[in-house]
């Protein structure tokens, strides 16, 4: 608990920086900054695990448990991305995303 | 004291955020991004889950980070210039988010949350008996999972990042 | 009798084709060649000893020949009502048997020699397998489904062996001709067997033969535009029967056939094929006699004789051998056709029917000798026409010997066989229609006359200089003309009354001497014309063709049959009918659906950009989606 804060403006906290994360996944150009974002998104859901955790069921640790879950797989996430980022810029020497495009049609 | 703290915090981690998915610099994005974890951490102090922020430093801030950083200087010039997406995309973009945020926001404010007040601190000995025990509400079974994803996404990452090359592009 | 083992007559023959069209590339000539003559070999030994099983050993039971039947449900539409598959053994299915093995046996044989050294020697052989195999199926067939799925057999195979040499423009033209207008006579066969599944309820021959069964008792039971819709029926068979048979108007086909291998004519388009529809008619015979009192059976014999007159004209006009012969076939069907038409059911009444198959018996001896023959000059000089030919007696003396056996049984002249069924013929017609009778005599005479033209014009007439000299065939060629000389001597001696009636009870036949001294004295006044004009070379011919005028030129090219058929589909059918229909379906029908096609590929290119392979553009549209989706059902459904 946090003295003189109540659970909505932690939640509006982590609603905003969901959003910029998502804003940039959305308009970011470049692998890397993709997954910037990607990772502002998860730190905001982990926030309100271990918010509503905190504020909502005190006695438990399920959200606290979750969030470290949520870290790990976020590491081999951000690992296994880089690993791809570092192979596509051998293959074709770039990291834009206008130039992966093979998806198309 | 705290809620100043907790404004300070929010404030800043808002602006680093803003901050980190709009500069044109690679690096100086990934250090805003920085900022951002870091501030996290402080609200993980702030509610007084001092392993979860010990973890939040050492895993994003240590190590996250890191990797990232080491990245960006493997394939990027620290002075180029990042591509944005049109403006018009931008705005487009802001819409949809700003609408998102609203939406989300009235559905949090129109919902009474019960809260329990509570000054329970919580130990590391509590999370790690709970992470590993197996009885009722036990998680030892996701514990080993992770640790099996972890193991699996390292060899992947090698597998991966040392692939043979497809082409002689990145010859000049 | 148990007849299970006839069974393997066509199926050994199927066998062949299988194998030879199969390994077509693997297999050698010489090694083809045997497979094909062996297998048929196999199959004419057993028929023929089908045929003694069943006239002999089995005989006859009560004064009747049985009818043995093994059959299978193929399709089953109702209790009543299904196709069946398996073999019918009577005595006309017996007496087809024997003629095809026979014919077929010698004309394998004889295209050893004939098409050595041709390149698709081993794909003639398959197609011969396949349609000796369709024609043993058409005779044995147990219903009107499974002699239908024969006949369009015997059709494609007929269409495969006329455009045997498909480099040739003439021989694919020939074939299209052949298949069309067959084809077109056959949809009327088809009708026609749909009616009588839909009014009689079966398609079985026993059942729809049985003279006190239900199908020819109640043929007055509907009726359809003053006849009884069975008399349609039999009338539409008939079209079909007519079709295959070339009996005019369906004639046209026929002398384009001819652009086939000579072997291939005599085998199909003399001796086997075109008596396929005498064969339906003889089939259905108490059918045709008993319902409306035989009013089908007349149309059958009006056609028959008008044919049979009709042919034989244009026959003594015609300049390629292999198109007098092809005339000369047409005649003596339509001969068989009209006898089948004077016939009556029952005992001595039943002369027409006996002389027809008697006749179909005789004739696909002689005229496949003819034809082979024929076969064996062309091979000798390169060239179908009259003009080419002369005085080959001294070249090719055997087959000009066994070419005279053959002609002279074709005239009719004692004691060959065209003698003793063409006699009969007559007296079925005397007895029944006097009109019929005359028209008979009359091409008796005319066919003595054309026949022995093409046999002076080629074996005596002038003597030609030739670029090589003609040479005699070899043996493999001039034995099978050796054997069916020997039958066309010896098969009229056969008591055909006995084993082949309507009744199938037999009866005695005895000459009537007036009528065969007639009909002998006008076959030898046309031998005697023919001899007078085509002995030596001389100018009598010609004065005789200038003073008939424009007929004779009517009859050379004719009687520009094919020149109305093609003005009538080509000028009418295809330009006033179907050019206007194909313009509308080109324009409206197919022009809707190009459209909508064309449509949906203009606006796949329209939108095809959304699909941009851009990750974040995905996500784009997946996350305004949701805020959507969130917007809708927030403030919109829980109001």
């Amino acid at each position: 608990m946090i003295e003189g804060i109540s659970i909505y403006e932690i939640l509006t906290l982590t609603t905003i920086l969901f959003f910029i994360g998502i804003y940039g996944f959305l308009t970011r150009r470049n692998l890397i900054s993709i997954l910037i974002s990607v990772e502002m998104i998860l730190n905001a859901s982990v926030v309100n695990f271990v918010i509503i955790n905190k504020y909502l069921y005190p006695d438990v640790l399920q959200g606290v448990l979750f969030s470290i879950f949520i870290i790990a797989i976020a590491a081999a996430e951000t690992a296994l991305a880089v690993a791809i980022i570092i192979n596509l810029y051998r293959q074709i020497s770039s990291v834009e995303v206008k130039d992966t495009e093979v998806m198309k049609f | 004291m705290e809620r100043i703290l907790f404004y300070i915090i929010a404030l800043s981690m808002i602006i680093f955020a803003i901050a980190a998915v709009s500069s044109r610099r690679m690096l100086r994005s990934v250090i805003y991004l920085l900022f951002v974890l870091v501030g996290i951490a402080g609200i993980f102090f702030l509610i007084d889950y001092n392993f979860l922020a010990a973890i939040q430093l050492t895993v994003y801030a240590g190590g996250i980070i890191i990797l990232i950083i080491f990245s960006v200087l493997l394939v990027h010039h620290i002075e180029l210039k990042l591509e944005m997406a049109k403006p018009f995309r931008q705005f487009l973009t802001a819409i949809v988010c700003l609408i998102g945020i609203g939406i989300i926001l009235t559905t949090i404010y129109s919902h009474q949350f019960e809260v329990v007040e509570n000054n329970i601190s919580t130990t590391t000995a509590q999370i790690g008996s709970k992470l590993l025990s197996y009885d009722s509400g036990g998680f030892i079974l996701p514990f080993e999972v992770i640790s099996v994803v972890l193991l699996a996404a390292m060899i992947g990452g090698i597998v991966i990042a040392k692939g043979k090359k497809l082409n002689e592009k990145n010859d000049n | 009798m148990n007849i299970s083992y006839i069974i393997l007559v066509p199926l050994i023959p199927l066998v062949v084709f299988l194998l030879l069209g199969i390994f077509n590339q693997k297999i050698k000539p010489a090694v083809s060649g045997y497979v094909g003559v062996f297998g048929l070999l196999a199959s004419a030994s057993l028929s023929l000893y089908a045929a003694y099983h069943y006239f002999f050993i089995s005989g006859k039971v009560d004064g009747t020949y049985q009818t043995f039947t093994e059959k299978s449900i193929w399709m089953n539409f109702t209790d009543a009502l299904h196709i069946d598959m398996g073999i019918l053994i009577d005595p006309i299915s017996m007496m087809m048997l024997v003629v095809v093995s026979i014919v077929s046996l010698m004309v394998h044989i004889y295209s050893r020699g004939y098409m050595k050294g041709d390149n698709g020697y081993t794909k003639f052989f398959a197609f011969l397998s396949l349609f000796t195999f369709s024609m043993y199926g058409l005779v044995l067939a147990t219903n009107l489904f499974q002699i239908y799925i024969f006949w369009e057999l015997v059709g494609v195979s007929s269409y495969l062996l006329i455009g045997y040499y498909y480099t040739k423009t003439s021989a694919i033209a020939a074939a299209k001709k052949a298949f069309i207008v067959t084809r077109f006579a056959d949809f009327g066969f088809l009708i026609g067997i749909l009616i009588i599944g839909f009014y009689t309820g079966t398609f079985d021959f026993e059942t729809l033969n049985n003279p006190e069964g239900s199908a020819i008792l109640n043929w007055a039971a509907t009726s359809f535009m003053g006849l009884s819709v069975i008399t349609w029926a039999l009338i539409l068979i008939f079209i079909g029967g007519a079709g295959k048979s070339a009996m005019f108007p369906f004639h046209i086909w026929l002398p384009d056939a001819m652009e086939g291998p000579t072997p291939v004519s005599a085998l199909i388009h003399a001796a086997t094929m075109v008596v396929a529809g005498i064969f339906l008619v003889a089939r259905l015979f108490p059918m045709f006699y008993f319902v409306e009192d035989g009013f089908a059976l007349n149309i059958v014999a009006y056609v028959g004789a008008f044919s049979a007159l009709f042919a034989a004209i244009i026959a003594i006009t015609q300049t390629d051998i292999k198109r007098v012969l092809a005339f000369s076939t047409m005649s003596q069907l339509g001969y068989m056709m009209l006898a089948l038409g004077v016939s009556g059911y029952d005992g001595q009444e039943g002369v027409g029917y006996m002389a027809s198959m008697f006749h179909l018996f005789t004739h696909a001896m002689f005229k496949a000798l003819l034809f082979l023959g024929a076969g064996s000059v062309i091979h000798a000089v390169h060239s179908n026409y009259l003009k080419d030919m002369g005085g080959l007696r001294k070249y090719m003396p055997i087959t000009n010997f066994t070419f005279l056996i053959a002609a002279i049984a074709i005239a009719g002249i004692p004691p060959f066989a065209g003698f003793w069924s063409k006699d009969e013929i007559l007296v079925a017609a005397y007895e029944h229609n006097k009109l019929i009778y005359y028209v008979g005599v009359f091409v008796a005479g005319l066919t003595a006359f054309y026949i022995f033209r093409i046999y002076f014009g080629i074996f005596w007439g002038k003597e030609k200089t030739y670029n090589h000299t003609p040479k005699e065939s070899p043996l493999s060629m001039t034995f099978p003309l050796m054997v069916l000389a020997f039958l066309s001597i010896t098969a009229g001696f056969i008591p055909f009354s006995e084993f082949v009636t309507a009744d199938k009870n037999g009866f005695d036949a005895h000459l009537n001497y007036s009528l065969a001294a007639i009909a002998t004295a006008v076959g030898l006044i046309g031998i005697i014309m023919a001899w007078v004009f085509y002995k030596k070379e001389n100018s009598l011919s010609d004065k005789y063709a200038k003073a008939f005028g424009p007929f004779y030129k009517w009859a050379s090219d004719k009687f520009y049959f094919d020149e109305i058929y093609m003005f009538v589909t080509k000028k009418i059918l295809f330009k006033r009918v179907s050019g206007p229909i194909a313009k509308f379906d080109n324009k409206y029908v197919d022009g809707t659906m190009v459209g909508i096609g064309n449509k949906t590929v203009w606006a796949s290119e329209k939108i095809k950009g959304i699909q941009s392979g851009k990750v974040q553009d995905y996500a784009f549209a997946f996350i305004a989606g949701v805020v959507v989706i969130a917007l809708v059902s927030i403030y919109l459904l829980t109001s």
